[in-house]
């Protein structure tokens, strides 16, 4: 315990992220753990090339616009907060806990995990998935065994189911609508960290 | 329900006549033989035939039971179909007793083992959900493992408390006994909870907790069982610690050696298909016998057969799946059903037929009371306790109704029965009471659980099975949220279920897939190509269905307009000269031919004159082709033909299927013309496929329910190479019939697509035609009220007409002579290897 608490001292506001993201002190320990050891340069900040750095992450076919995600437009690196934030999306909806209304919307809830995984397709951030969009992650999935002709078919037809006011792109609405059967909360979450 | 009764007296005075016979004809059946005085003509050899008739008669008899019983739905949906069964077992039973005064007939444990149980076992196995199943592993082989050890040592222990206690009164038993009858009797039966489980359609969680335990502890009961066998005859004296240990490790090695085998047989189904393309009437037969060999083999090496059966069949069905021909897959599907149900209706008749029996019964009230008691008290402790230490583990932890279903589906089938016919008398003194008590809890559990399943899910809002129709957006969706949780993983530095699933994923792509599939399977084992291509085909069945049913789909043999499926038409007549490693080579770059025009080589130098010249010449080629395609073949004589190796000695199915094409193709073309109003967009539009194009088509409120989408983007063939692929495919015939070389209509086509050319002169007469009609087609009104189907679909539609390059399995599958026709020929020279490459996206 007394390691947990003297690496809890380290980081600022550690209250405030533990209250926010729904991990426990022994969570954040685990991440903080993590953090620094991805944090080659010990300048409290990762940048991209310190997620590249990750071996496994390199033969993850979307794993550039995973990495991507942990960055904020504009922003070249990321503190602790951000990357606890982020990671909270994958925490399992907890139903023990009461529902607070006046809280805001917690993290992981459907909602934002679907935002999450709508981001990764929307890469130029107009809130729409475009069919070039679509290909492209298609492509980066589906790799050689598919022709291109039929990845464009594939991509043709997705749009078509999820695209409801035929601007030919899909809208988070659309998103979430063409999800509605799936079960995010399960296919959305890691057992984290027990 | 009179004609039930009715349908069953019948059946029972079928049965008598010929048990009666049976035992009437003995004295006589020997005095035939030896007194012959004249030639007869017909002879009564009941003797000779007597065992397989009997067999082949009660198989009919246990299928018209379950035929009788689906003419009364109403029963069904109340009592489950097992335990009607039983009744009807009980019925039967009963006649046969009194008629016969003795029961002739008894499951005996030889039959069930060896005949009726293996195909139940294969048949779970192989359509097991793969991969609930294994995400699932860890829970169900707690359950499975755990779960029946506890039951068997608690039931064994509480009845042996209370002998101790002198709650049975004077019953000749001990511990060993006890705790052996407990460990029969511990397997919950797959058989009969799938049958109640599949009725009530509870989520897909429970659904394969409760599946795969019950199939699982079938094995693991059977080796508890011999475990116990073993000690009960060494006899308490002999039992010390290292027995005990011995009896530990022997149900390891039996229940791990047994899945082992399965899995070795497995692999085995699967190389095997990778090489039966040459014998697909048989194809199919290897499954089972490959599969009862498994289970066979394991029996052998006195390991476990369940497991060895179940592992063989969950193994081996991805990819003789992918290996083989699509009718051979139905085939396996349908004959596996065919037996298990089959045996599984045999199974639950003779259930109930066995007890009416007088000599099988003896009555202790407490020992079958207490029996039942335990069970089901212990049932519910063990699901409550072991579900709490899951939980602590399980990303979706079950829930308290779900762990309440689990409890009560704790049905004790026919695996308990055929243990407990196994007992030996000698060593076991109260077998008789085993046996008796046995088939009570069966029929409790069976009937009594079994009918209030129903209700209870009911009441509890058990969350049933969602019906999902599995759509294209959901498999990519899914497929990105498995490599998204695998990148999380990564990065928050931990060794998850994902990071173990994906390492799986890759170690079965790189080598299994290798090792086991054939190249075109690999190429199409892609989940999400074959979501694509299965909603396509269901697409265009829907469209045929449609068009059919208002009547508007007839037959045009409009021949200008026409149509033909060349890959198809290649398949049928050139399939000697395709080569097909075009559609293997396909890469995703894509260099203009005219670049490969200037830097020829001679070999396709040649077939570029042809070209040319073809071109010059194109109402000649026309008019060749023309008839080339459009004469239909005359009925043939072989038609009739019956052949044992081949099922598709009909050529004219192909012919059939053109026409289907064609007609197809007309229509479409038709539609398209009418509903637009506009002509179709010019050839030359092809290489800008990236943006769909969008045609103005006014107000189309179509009444199509379920598509409301897509309807502007209609987007037709043109829009793609395809068409240019279709122009130069319908005159290729001619060329190929001129140039003795090896001609590749694939790589023609594309050569015709982009060619600078002027485009008129690859356009083929069909679709010239097509522009100058619909160009003069007013779209009125009525022209689109009578369309039979919506824009959308067609559009839907089209991709899959779009790809015909494609290398999916079916195109290929269907033309497996090409394959051969390949390696006949003398290797095409290097350089038109690389020009493929290159043509060819």
């Amino acid at each position: 315990m007394g390691t947990t608490n003297s690496t809890l001292s380290k980081i600022p506001n550690v209250e405030e992220l533990m209250q926010e993201t729904g991990f426990t002190p022994a969570h954040i320990v685990r991440l903080y753990d993590r953090f620094e050891a991805l944090d080659k340069e010990k300048t409290g900040l990762l940048r991209p090339q310190d997620f590249g750095a990750i071996n496994r992450l390199a033969m993850n076919p979307i794993g550039d616009r995973i990495i991507g995600a942990f960055f904020s437009p504009g922003q070249e690196t990321v503190d602790f907060h951000s990357f606890v934030r982020i990671l909270a999306h994958f925490r399992p909806a907890d139903k023990k806990r009461p529902k607070d209304p006046s809280m805001p919307e917690p993290v992981n809830s459907r909602t934002s995990k679907l935002k999450f995984a709508f981001q990764l397709y929307d890469q130029d951030k107009d809130g729409k998935i475009s069919r070039a969009e679509l290909l492209q992650v298609l492509r980066s999935m589906l790799e050689m065994q598919v022709t291109e002709e039929q990845l464009e078919s594939i991509a043709d037809r997705t749009i078509q189911e999820a695209d409801l006011d035929k601007d030919d792109a899909i809208s988070f609405e659309e998103f979430r609508k063409s999800l509605e059967k799936v079960n995010i909360d399960h296919k959305m979450s890691i057992r984290f960290l027990r | 329900m009179p004609a039930l009764w009715r349908s069953t007296f019948v059946l029972v005075m079928v049965l008598l006549a010929i048990s009666r016979p049976s035992l009437a004809s003995q004295p006589t059946g020997n005095g035939t033989e030896h007194t012959i005085t004249t030639l007869p003509i017909v002879i009564w050899k009941w003797e000779g035939i007597k065992f397989p008739y009997l067999v082949a008669l009660w198989i009919l008899v246990s299928w018209l039971c379950k035929l009788v019983f689906q003419l009364n739905p109403g029963l069904t949906r109340v009592i489950p179909e097992s335990g009607l069964l039983i009744c009807i077992g009980w019925v039967l039973g009963g006649i046969i007793y009194g008629a016969d005064k003795v029961q002739t007939f008894r499951l005996q444990p030889f039959t069930f083992f060896f005949y009726l149980l293996p195909q139940i076992v294969l048949d779970a196995g192989y359509s097991m959900p793969n991969k609930l199943f294994f995400g699932n592993l860890g829970a169900i082989l707690v359950y499975a493992v755990i779960g029946t050890c506890w039951n068997a040592a608690t039931l064994g222990l509480a009845l042996w408390g209370c002998w101790l206690g002198g709650a049975m009164g004077n019953i000749d038993t001990g511990l060993l006994q006890l705790l052996l009858f407990g460990s029969l009797i511990a397997a919950v039966d797959p058989v009969a909870v799938i049958a109640v489980f599949e009725e009530v359609h509870v989520n897909e969680v429970l659904y394969i907790l409760v599946f795969g335990e019950s199939l699982l502890n079938d094995g693991v009961t059977v080796v508890l069982f011999n475990v116990f066998d073993a000690f009960v005859s060494l006899g308490g004296g002999q039992i010390d610690a290292v027995e005990i240990i011995k009896g530990i490790i022997s149900f390891f090695v039996v229940a791990v050696g047994g899945s082992l085998v399965g899995v070795v047989f497995a692999l085995l189904i699967s190389l095997l298909t990778r090489c039966t393309k040459n014998i697909q009437i048989i194809e199919p037969g290897f499954i089972f016998v490959l599969g009862y060999l498994s289970y066979l083999t394991a029996e052998m090496l006195s390991l476990s057969a369940i497991l060895s059966c179940t592992f063989c069949g969950v193994c081996c069905q991805k990819y003789i799946n992918a290996n083989m021909d699509e009718r051979s897959v139905s085939t396996v599907r349908y004959t596996m059903k065919v037996f298990a149900n089959g045996s599984e209706t045999i199974i639950f008749v003779f259930l109930g037929i066995s007890a009416i029996d007088p000599s099988l019964w003896v009555w202790n009230t407490a020992f079958i009371l207490l029996t039942l008691l335990f069970i089901f008290v212990f049932r519910f402790i063990g699901v409550f306790l072991l579900t709490w230490i899951l939980n602590q583990y399980r990303l979706v932890p079950l829930d308290f109704i779900d762990q309440l279903v689990m409890g009560y589906g704790g049905l004790r089938g026919a695996v308990a029965y055929g243990l407990v016919l196994l007992l030996d008398e000698n060593k076991f003194k109260e077998k008789t009471l085993m046996v008796s008590t046995t088939l009570i809890v069966v029929y409790f559990t069976v009937m009594l659980q079994g009918i209030t399943m129903k209700p209870l899910v009911t009441w509890l809002k058990v969350k049933r099975a969602a019906v999902t129709e599995r759509t294209l957006a959901e498999k990519i969706q899914n497929r990105t949220f498995d490599h998204m949780l695998v990148a999380i993983e990564d990065i928050s530095g931990q060794i998850g279920d994902n990071y173990m699933r994906d390492k799986w994923n890759n170690f079965e792509e790189r080598w299994l897939y290798w090792l086991l599939m054939t190249p075109i399977a690999r190429k199409s084992c892609d989940p999400i190509f074959n979501i694509f291509h299965n909603l396509n085909i269901k697409d265009a069945t829907s469209y045929v269905n449609e068009g059919e049913r208002r009547g508007s789909l007839a037959f045009v043999r409009n021949e200008s307009k026409a149509d033909v499926d060349f890959n198809k038409k290649f398949g049928d007549d050139l399939s000697e000269m395709r080569p097909y490693i075009m559609t293997e080579n396909m890469g995703p770059d894509h260099v203009p031919v005219s670049s490969i025009l200037r830097d020829s080589v001679p070999s396709v130098c040649l077939d570029m004159h042809e070209q040319d010249l073809k071109m010059r010449e194109s109402e000649d080629f026309d008019a060749h082709h023309l008839l080339q395609q459009h004469l239909y073949k005359g009925r043939k004589q072989h038609r009739h033909k019956y052949s044992r190796k081949q099922l598709e000695v009909n050529e004219d199915e192909h012919e059939v299927q053109e026409i289907f094409q064609r007609t197809m193709r007309s229509r479409l073309e038709s539609f398209k013309s009418a509903k637009m109003g506009v002509a179709p967009p010019k050839i030359s539009k092809h290489l800008k496929k990236d943006q769909p194009q969008k045609m103005p088509n006014g107000k189309s409120t179509d009444n199509s329910k379920s598509h409301t989408y897509g309807d502007e983007d209609f987007e037709f063939s043109e829009g793609d190479s395809a068409s240019g692929c279709e122009a130069a495919g319908g005159s290729f015939p001619m060329r190929a019939y001129r140039g003795a070389g090896i001609v590749n209509p694939a790589f023609m086509a594309e050569m015709d697509t982009m060619d600078p050319m002027p485009p008129m002169q690859q356009i083929p007469s069909w679709l010239a035609e097509a522009e100058v009609d619909s160009s003069t087609v007013v779209p009125s009104q009525r022209a689109q009220l009578r369309l039979p189907w919506t824009p959308s679909n067609l559009r839907r539609l089209a991709p899959l007409r779009l790809s015909t390059h494609s290398n999916d399995s079916f195109v290929l599958a269907d033309s497996p002579a090409t394959q051969e026709g390949i390696s006949e020929l003398p290797p095409p020279p290097p350089p038109k290897d690389g020009q493929d490459q290159g043509t060819h996206k």
